[in-house]
Order: C-alpha cells, then structure tokens, then sequence
C-alpha cells in the first residue's frame, strides 16, 4: 500500500482569484505574489473548494473578520475539505465562541505572560546551545530539521511537564492534524487520540503524584462556579497547547533563518547590532508570518463591501494581512528596523495567539545564539529547501553550509 | 508652549500583545493576563515621548491612545 503521507491531489489552480486554493504547490512555495494579485481583484475572494472558502486579503478585512464574533465563529478553525461534525471541547479556547471563550482563555494566560517567559529563557539557551553543539562542527546543517525543529517542542514539553525525548512523537501528530489531516479525516482522528491518550496517562499519574507543571495546573484549575474542570476540557487544552506550541514557532524561527541564510547585509547588522534583534523579529514574524486561521460563517454579513454567506469557511490569512501596502510600506521588503509594525501574526481580536509572548522569546533567543556561535552560513545550492502546507507555512527543509565561504 | 502627553488604554480593546511594555515598560505595566494598563496616570515624562507614539503604533488592537494636553 502507498504511504498515506501524501494528500489526495487537488486539481491544480489555473485562476486564482475565483478558485484559490491554498495547498497547491505553487502557493506552498510562493504564496507572495498570489496574495498581491488576490488583494488587487477584491478585499474578499472566494473559491468553490473546501465546500465554499472565503479569503480576505486586506489588513483591514481580516480585521473586521476576527473582532466579528457574531457572524464568524471558531468552532472550526482549519480550512479542509471535509466539515465532520464538531466536536465539543475540541481545543478550548481557540475553538471556542463568546460566551464561554473568555473563561477558557482567562485561565491559559498567567502561565504565559512575558515575566513568566522570562523564567523560561535561561532554559531556552540551553536547548538551543545544545542543538548547536550536535552539528556545529559537520560544517552543514538541515537548519530546520535540527534547529528550529526542536527549540519549541522541548519548550512546550518542559512547561507541560512531558519528557522533552518524546519530542519526535509530538511532531508527528502535529504533522498528521496540520497538514495531513487537511485532506484526511482518519488521520487527524488517529493522531487526536493518540495524543488525548498519551496525555491521559500523564493526567492520571499526576493524580497520585501532584507536580508543578501545566498539565497539573489545569487539572487544578476551578471554573467560575468553583467546579474542576471537565476532563474533556483538560484534554482539549493540553491538545491545544500541544500543537499550537510546535509547528508554528518551528516555521517563525526557520524562516528567520532562511531569511538571514540569503540577506547577509541583514545578518551582519544583526551581529554588529544584537540590541535590534527583538526589532527584527517582529519584522521576520510581519513578513513571513506562519499561521493562517479559519473561521465559519455562520450568518450573512458584508465584509468590506462584499457579501459573505453562511456555511462557506474563511481563510483568516493573517500573513496576507501583513504584506498589505496600505498599511505597511514597501510590504514586499523585509526592513529589518521597521519602527512602526502592528503586524497580526499572532492574530487580533479575542483568539489573539495565547503563546505570543512564549513564540517571541524563542524567536530572539534562537536567533542571538545562532548568531553567536554561527556567524556566517548559506543555503546549500547542492540541496533543495522545501516548505509546509496549509494552516502554518514554515521551511521543513532548509539546508545550510555553516562558516565562511572558500 | 510644552505640551504635556498622556498615554491611555482601552482595557474592551486591548487582548495582551504586549508590545506596548516590551516598547515602553516605563509607560505600560501589564496585569496577571498580560493585559496592558498604563502605569500611574498615563502622563508621558519628558523624553519618552517618542516611547509613547511608538507604543501607539504597534499595538496590533489600536487600543492605545496618545493624548495632547
Ligand atoms: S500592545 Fe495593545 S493589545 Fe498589546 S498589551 Fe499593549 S495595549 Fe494591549
């Protein structure tokens, strides 16, 4: 039998703006280009698969779509090609709507606020100095696969409490629900129950043996009426934390580099002048944001003069937000002391990333210790880099020659 | 004639991006959720003015305002 690792095929895009389609290889690889041509035919386009997509591709639709609670709802949040039925507690709070949204949220922020990250950074640059140390002396390196690729699994692992060495597992499920699970319901499926299993197992042992980690924290954690929380509820949020916390920071960082692998000049200033990197990521996160999110219309409404109908999905595309010259200029351009940036690569409104402040502090730390130690590198023309599908766009494969050129 | 600026947060439109207390810590204080307010009554001393427009337009929910007096 053939690997399911492929995705069914999808026929490939002759028009974009009426038949978009955001898994077709030419997008993966460059989707820049397409969201100009997009954003100059309509604030809003639609194509007919998915069963019915829309995609705003102005700063200012997006905008309007993710503060619209009323109209556009969470309950799903991947663009596929199936609409099984919604589970409850799916992954609470990004896949939940007001009213219930706020408390579920409330509760995941303490662990995740810039003072507690600060806690978390010494960590960080030992994980990363470590993942150095492991290639540093080959000469090359698949910067992605064995850098960027592991500084947010073993982060997310530590903060749940889980063993960082069962990182690989971890990856695995994100890859069968991000991407495989766009076109493959069983996959997804398989892959949500075995990590609900796994952290079953966890949550179980830490009732006879309480620890200090996240996975206790939310089994502590009262909802307003002072009632535990259901287990489903647990379940769902570990999910969450799990997968939000992996790809997406993997994809922010990979890109960084790939960045930095091809604009010398911008690696260089970067050396000279550690002090802008905080600066320059916000500018790495605005110009090659990972995450796309979805919504469902679940009334009809007009966004940005164009009429929207119930039923379609929205794909909530952040990074094409990001690259609208109306609100950032010379968008296509990575300026990398960009003083003026509300970019909305952790998204806006309510579902704003609860990870935000996490995602940034490996992006600065992962950036200044590569830095440090790996001053000059390249991407190897013997080798091809090649990028992920879907929900969260990122380099999978990067590979670099490390050191001076000869 | 000096004018005096004031910095305010509209807590309905803040969601917790904190870029406004990585830009300016001297002028925002973040609480438990990581929601920003502004530190003591918002007036801006002289000299971090600049602080305070930069503040302003980097916050992702346009919940900050820079205010004249
Ligand atoms: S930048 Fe804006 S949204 Fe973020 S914490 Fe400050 S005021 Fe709130």
């Amino acid at each position: 039998m053939s690997d399911v690792s492929q995705p069914a095929a999808h026929p490939p895009v002759t028009d974009w703006v009426h038949d978009f389609d955001h898994t077709d290889p030419q997008w993966t690889e460059d989707p820049f280009p397409i969201w100009d041509e997009l954003r100059a035919a309509s604030p809003v386009v639609h194509t007919e698969r998915f069963l019915g997509c829309y995609m705003p591709t102005t700063y200012e639709a997006v905008r309007e779509i993710a503060n619209d609670t009323e109209h556009f709802s969470s309950r799903r949040i991947i663009v596929r090609d199936v609409r099984p039925e919604v589970a409850r507690n799916a992954a609470p709070p990004i896949t939940s709507d007001p009213p219930v949204h706020k408390p579920a949220k409330q509760l995941l922020l303490p662990p995740f606020t810039p003072d507690a990250m600060k806690k978390l950074e010494p960590r960080m640059r030992a994980i990363c100095n470590e993942l150095i140390d492991g290639f540093i002396a080959d000469g090359k390196v698949d910067a992605a696969a064995r850098y960027a690729k592991y500084i947010p699994v073993r982060a997310i692992a530590h903060m749940l409490g889980i063993p960082e060495s069962d990182s690989d597992l971890f990856i695995n499920w994100i890859h069968m629900i991000l991407e495989l699970g766009i076109k493959d319901e069983s996959k997804l499926l398989q892959a949500v129950q075995e990590m609900s299993a796994y952290f079953r197992t966890h949550i179980e042992e830490r009732r006879s043996k309480p620890t200090d980690d996240l996975i206790s924290y939310l089994m502590n954690a009262k909802d307003k009426e002072g009632q535990p929380l259901e287990e489903s509820h647990v379940l769902g949020s570990l999910r969450l934390l799990l997968i939000a916390g992996i790809d997406t920071t993997w994809s922010a960082i990979g890109s960084s580099l790939w960045h930095l692998a091809r604009t010398p000049a911008d690696r260089e200033r970067l050396i000279a002048e550690p002090g802008l990197i905080p600066i320059a990521v916000e500018e790495l996160l605005r110009a090659y944001s990972p995450v796309t999110m979805a919504r469902e219309v679940v009334k009809e409404t007009t966004i940005s003069g164009c009429p929207v109908k119930a039923g379609n999905m929205v794909l909530l595309s952040f990074p094409a937000a990001n690259r609208d010259p109306k609100v950032f200029p010379d968008a296509d351009k990575v300026v990398i002391d960009r003083r003026e940036n509300r970019h909305a690569a952790f998204g806006l409104g309510i579902h704003r990333c609860v990870g935000s402040n996490l995602a940034r502090m490996e992006m600065q730390v992962a950036l200044e210790e590569w830095l440090k130690r790996i001053p000059d590198f390249r991407l190897d023309p013997a080798g091809t880099v090649t990028w992920s599908q879907g929900t969260v766009r990122g380099p999978r494969q990067l590979p670099f020659l490390l050191g001076k050129a000869m | 004639m000096t004018e005096r600026l004031r910095v305010h947060v509209d807590p309905d439109k803040c969601q917790g991006h904190a870029r406004c207390k990585a830009l300016a810590p001297e002028l925002f204080e973040l609480d438990e959720y990581g929601n920003a307010h502004e530190a003591g009554d918002g007036i801006v001393s002289p000299g971090l003015e600049d602080k305070a427009w930069l503040a302003k337009s980097n916050c992702p929910e346009i919940a900050i305002d820079v205010i004249e007096e």
